[in-house]
């Protein structure tokens, strides 16, 4: 009998097996689809503090973010394109940089790095930045990996049984869980099982009975024409980003927004986002987000009006009403644990997030409080 | 009367009408662009504008499509090397057509099932868009340069659809490649390089490109695909070499021969890895297109006067070369399409012209949702009715978009498609309900050879294993075999969308238009299952069906 079966081989459904193993469990990872195939292969790979106020999440952050770098050492940051590059909030106005020194101002107080870096200064930092704007913040402790690498190689890591193409349709509970079944009518018996569904995880709760307010949040995505290579670095050197990008991630508004991010990866494009809108899982592309896109990121580096965008994507962030994730065991149903829920920032929290449940599940001390990521805080009742 | 354009500093002569590529080429140069990681030559290889290989930096704009911009009297062509330095002004900005009202319906692409269409739309009254990323009518079909039909086979039927164009009330807008496609309010909006079309009904005939296989040396510098020969020697006039090896599968392979023959050059051998012998175990199927046959014996007697080998069962399994091919190996391969033992030969050439089959251009109807299914031939291509209706309401389809079968095939398809969407629109039939049985039967005829040809000229069942470790599988990202294996057997992939993912095959310039189908084949093989239709979907959307600058993108004046 495997300890831990594992729904979701996204990163965070990786990062759990990982933990998981490390602790001494047994651990089957299955999806109904490839490995990495959901929300994890449509993010940008940032592994961000900048735009977290202080708060549980930013709490959560740090913890990963060291543990990323733990991560980086054990897999090689090379594998899992794991770059150091730190993150760089631009203001359009006075008084954006304002807020901007306001948050930063703050975070410090939870342990966060933050210099300020004057209007004549940016272009020590990204000497191609339009040199109109108002100044910004260096965080030195963003971090950037490539997600898909990232949970491939924390599946292989953890020893873990991967099965992909095998899609859970019951999970079975007496007094406390004790197997999931498969849609090809396999039972797989288990104490444990971690929901790391994501987007999906709402569904994945309700087979066992409880509810958990899960909704897709859309996001697109542009990528450029390589502007680097193996041999030379691309001329976007951190993680830039405009300062409403903040005000916008916490937004509670379904209608559409859009904010500047813009990054170089290792392969040499150039990635631009960011959109958030709520609208189910409307997969069609809108072309006026992505003109959006295009244009936010124009203003930021002018130089990228000449530069081709090849093609586009799209994900669906797994939302709940807090902007929270949910994270633990669930007190509804023994032996059932959630790691779901990270919005746009899974990638990010995924190493937290599994060394959380992992060591719920071995009966040990977390590394943080887990008790804000606690699955029963929404309304309560059976599905 | 010729000019010249500069070339890393010399003259180089351009006859009237000649491609940037093909003036290079015609002056023996071979490649112009080297890759950004590996730091090889790059020149021509699909030679339509489908492949990006020939990206070169032209009057100070790097990644300018050496194979698709006309060469013009005084341009300076250099060398772009692996990350050329930003350019000064979006590259494919051209100015924009006026906006019109909605049209009954806009036609995407001029070839023969494009040209069928419109021209039937046109009989029936419709206002009709014709939309085509060539700069002439013809699709790659009918490629020529103006007044010069030599060497194609129905000339008379496109000039008859030519002419009655011309004469016509099309808005017919050439270079304007579609790089979105939306659909609101029952209306289809489609963005092109000259500006946006709104239609209320879409036929897409954006017809296909060779369906190349990797092998140790295809990217050297000439190597090419027969279409990229074909388009040099159609819409150029420029021979590809002097001593050519034609290779790979299907009847495309013959024309491309005896179009070298007729102009000049040597053909060292055409090798066809499939054996057409089977067609004669179908004779019922066969018969029924008796012009095909005809025509394949025209081709099969020009070889023989040439005294040019046809070898069938034969494959081109490695290319060789220093700065360009100089020459290739060839094996004969036994029933399952693998390699006979102690079979390989060497064969000095300066040219390969190699595919298998060819691929349909799917991204638009794809960006509009409609439908596909995985043909015989292992392309995905549309589910369409018979008379090319889409899942879609609105959106029809006709050519090698419904599945890979020539141009008769075509011509047939867009006539139909035409018809249906003048019933459609209410418009008086112009055809009898006998013109429409006689062309739904000639298309059942037709689509029945065209499944027969698709299993007689089959990618070689061995073709995966000629790849070496090293070999490059996907050319714009210079990913080779062994990374797509690394990325099955050590990091979990189970399809080609996860291998896409995790070592970059499909994500450069071409967008896995040339490497797609490969990619899709290995991971399946790698995996050990069928290939699924998954697999080549994986690399067929493309939301933004053309890169685009940032600029335009967005809506920003040029400049």
């Amino acid at each position: 009998m495997t300890d831990v079966v594992v729904i979701g081989a996204g990163v965070v459904g990786a990062a759990c097996a990982y933990y998981a193993s490390r602790a001494g469990l047994t651990v089957t990872v299955l999806d109904r689809g490839p490995i990495a195939g959901g929300t994890t292969s449509a993010g940008e790979g940032n592994l961000l503090v900048s735009d977290k106020a202080p708060g549980p999440e930013l709490a959560l952050t740090l913890t990963s973010l060291r543990l990323w770098r733990e991560l980086g050492a054990a897999l090689g940051g090379e594998a899992i394109e794991l770059e150091p590059k730190g993150g760089l909030v631009v203001a359009t106005s006075a008084a954006a940089a304002a807020d901007v020194a306001k948050l930063a101002d703050t975070q410090r107080d939870s342990g966060v790095e933050a210099v300020e870096v004057r209007p004549d200064e940016l272009a020590d930092y990204e000497p191609r930045i339009a040199p109109t704007l108002a100044g910004g913040m260096y965080y030195p402790q963003d971090l950037q990996v490539q997600p898909m690498l990232a949970a491939a190689h924390l599946v292989r890591a953890s020893g873990a049984a991967l099965r992909c193409g095998v899609e859970v349709v019951g999970i079975d509970v007496g007094d406390r869980v004790t197997g999931v079944r498969t849609a090809d009518g396999e039972t797989i018996p288990t104490g444990a099982v971690v929901n790391a569904a994501g987007t999906w995880g709402g569904e994945v709760a309700a087979l066992a009975g409880v509810t958990l307010p899960i909704a897709p949040r859309r996001g697109f995505i542009l990528v450029t024409e390589p502007l680097g290579g193996r041999r030379e670095p691309a001329p976007i050197r951190h993680k830039v980003y405009a300062a409403d990008y903040v005000s916008t991630v916490s937004s509670d508004d379904a209608g559409l927004q859009t904010s500047t991010v813009v990054e170089s990866t290792r392969s040499g494009t150039v990635l631009i986002g960011a959109s958030r809108e709520r609208v189910g899982f409307e997969s069609t592309y809108s072309l006026p987000i992505l003109r959006r896109l295009a244009a936010q990121a124009i203003a930021l580096f002018p130089f990228l009006a000449s530069v081709a965008a090849l093609r586009a994507y799209r994900g669906f962030r797994p939302y709940a009403p807090d902007h929270l994730p949910v994270i633990g065991a669930d007190p509804r149903v023994p032996g059932l644990y959630h790691a779901c829920g990270h919005e746009g920032a899974g990638i990010g929290l995924a190493p937290a997030t599994g060394a959380i449940v992992a060591a719920q599940v071995a009966g040990r001390k977390p590394p943080l409080d887990p008790a804000p990521f606690r699955p029963e805080r929404f309304a309560t009742g059976a599905a | 009367m010729s000019y010249t354009i500069r070339f890393d500093g010399r003259a180089v002569p351009v006859a009237p009408g000649q491609t940037v590529a093909a003036a290079l080429w015609a002056a023996n140069v071979r490649s112009w662009r080297t890759t950004r990681d590996r730091g090889t030559p790059r020149g021509l290889f699909c030679g339509i504008g489908i492949c990006f290989d020939c990206l070169v930096t032209i009057d100070g704009v790097p990644n300018r499509r050496a194979c698709i911009v006309p060469a013009r009297a005084g341009m300076t062509v250099t060398t772009q090397p692996g990350i050329p330095p930003p350019s000064r002004t979006s590259p494919e900005s051209s100015p924009p057509e006026p906006a019109r009202a909605p049209a009954d319906v806009a036609v995407v692409g001029a070839g023969p099932a494009g040209l069928a269409a419109a021209v039937t739309a046109l009989r029936a009254g419709l206002r009709v868009t014709l939309l085509d990323a060539q700069p002439r009518l013809g699709g790659q079909f009918w490629r020529h340069r103006d007044g010069d039909g030599r060497g194609h086979h129905a000339w008379n039927i496109f000039t008859r659809l030519r002419t009655t164009l011309t004469g016509s009330t099309v808005d017919y807008r050439p270079g304007a490649a579609v790089w979105f496609v939306e659909q609101s309010a029952g209306q289809f909006t489609l963005h092109t390089a000259r500006g946006e079309v709104t239609a209320q009904r879409v036929v897409l005939a954006t017809g296909a490109y060779d369906r190349a296989l990797p092998f140790p040396g295809w990217d050297l510098p000439g190597v090419v695909t027969p279409g990229a020969a074909q388009a040099l020697l159609k819409g150029s006039g420029v021979l590809v070499g002097r001593k050519v090896v034609v290779a790979g599968a299907g009847p495309f392979l013959l024309p491309v021969a005896t179009g070298l023959l007729a102009a000049g050059a040597q053909v060292v051998g055409v090798y066809e890895a499939g054996d057409p012998r089977r067609y004669l175990r179908m004779p019922g199927i066969v018969a029924g297109v008796a012009a095909r046959l005809r025509e394949a014996a025209g081709y099969a007697a020009v070889l023989a006067k040439h005294r040019v080998p046809y070898r069938r069962r034969h494959a081109v399994v490695a290319a060789h070369g220093g700065s360009s091919v100089s020459s290739v190996d060839i094996v004969q391969l036994n029933g399952e399409g693998r390699a006979v033992p102690d079979s390989a030969r060497r064969r000095s050439c300066d040219a390969l012209a190699i595919a298998y089959g060819f691929t349909p251009q799917l991204e638009l109807p794809l960006a509009l949702g409609c439908a596909t299914r995985l043909d015989v031939d292992g392309n995905l291509v549309l589910a369409t009715g018979v008379a090319g209706q889409t899942s879609v309401p609105g959106v029809y389809a006709a050519g090698e978009v419904t599945g890979v079968g020539g141009a008769r095939l075509a011509l047939i398809e867009g006539e139909l498609v035409g018809a249906v969407i003048a019933a459609a629109a209410g418009r008086p039939a112009v055809h009898t309900d006998a013109d429409l049985t006689q062309l739904l039967g000639r298309r059942a005829a037709l689509r029945r050879f065209a499944a027969v040809m698709h299993e007689v000229h089959a990618p070689p069942g061995g073709w995966t294993g000629w790849l070496r470790k090293e070999t490059v599988v996907c050319r714009c990202e210079e990913v080779p075999l062994s990374r797509i294996q690394a990325a099955v057997a050590e990091l979990g992939a189970s399809d080609a969308r996860t291998v896409k993912s995790l070592c970059r095959p499909g994500m450069g310039w071409c967008q896995g238009r040339v490497c797609g189908y490969a990619t899709a084949a290995l991971t399946a093989n790698l995996v050990g299952r069928p290939l699924a239709a998954s697999d080549v979907a994986a690399f067929a959307h493309r939301p933004l069906a053309q890169p685009i600058s940032l600029g335009d993108l967005a809506g920003l004046p040029p400049g």
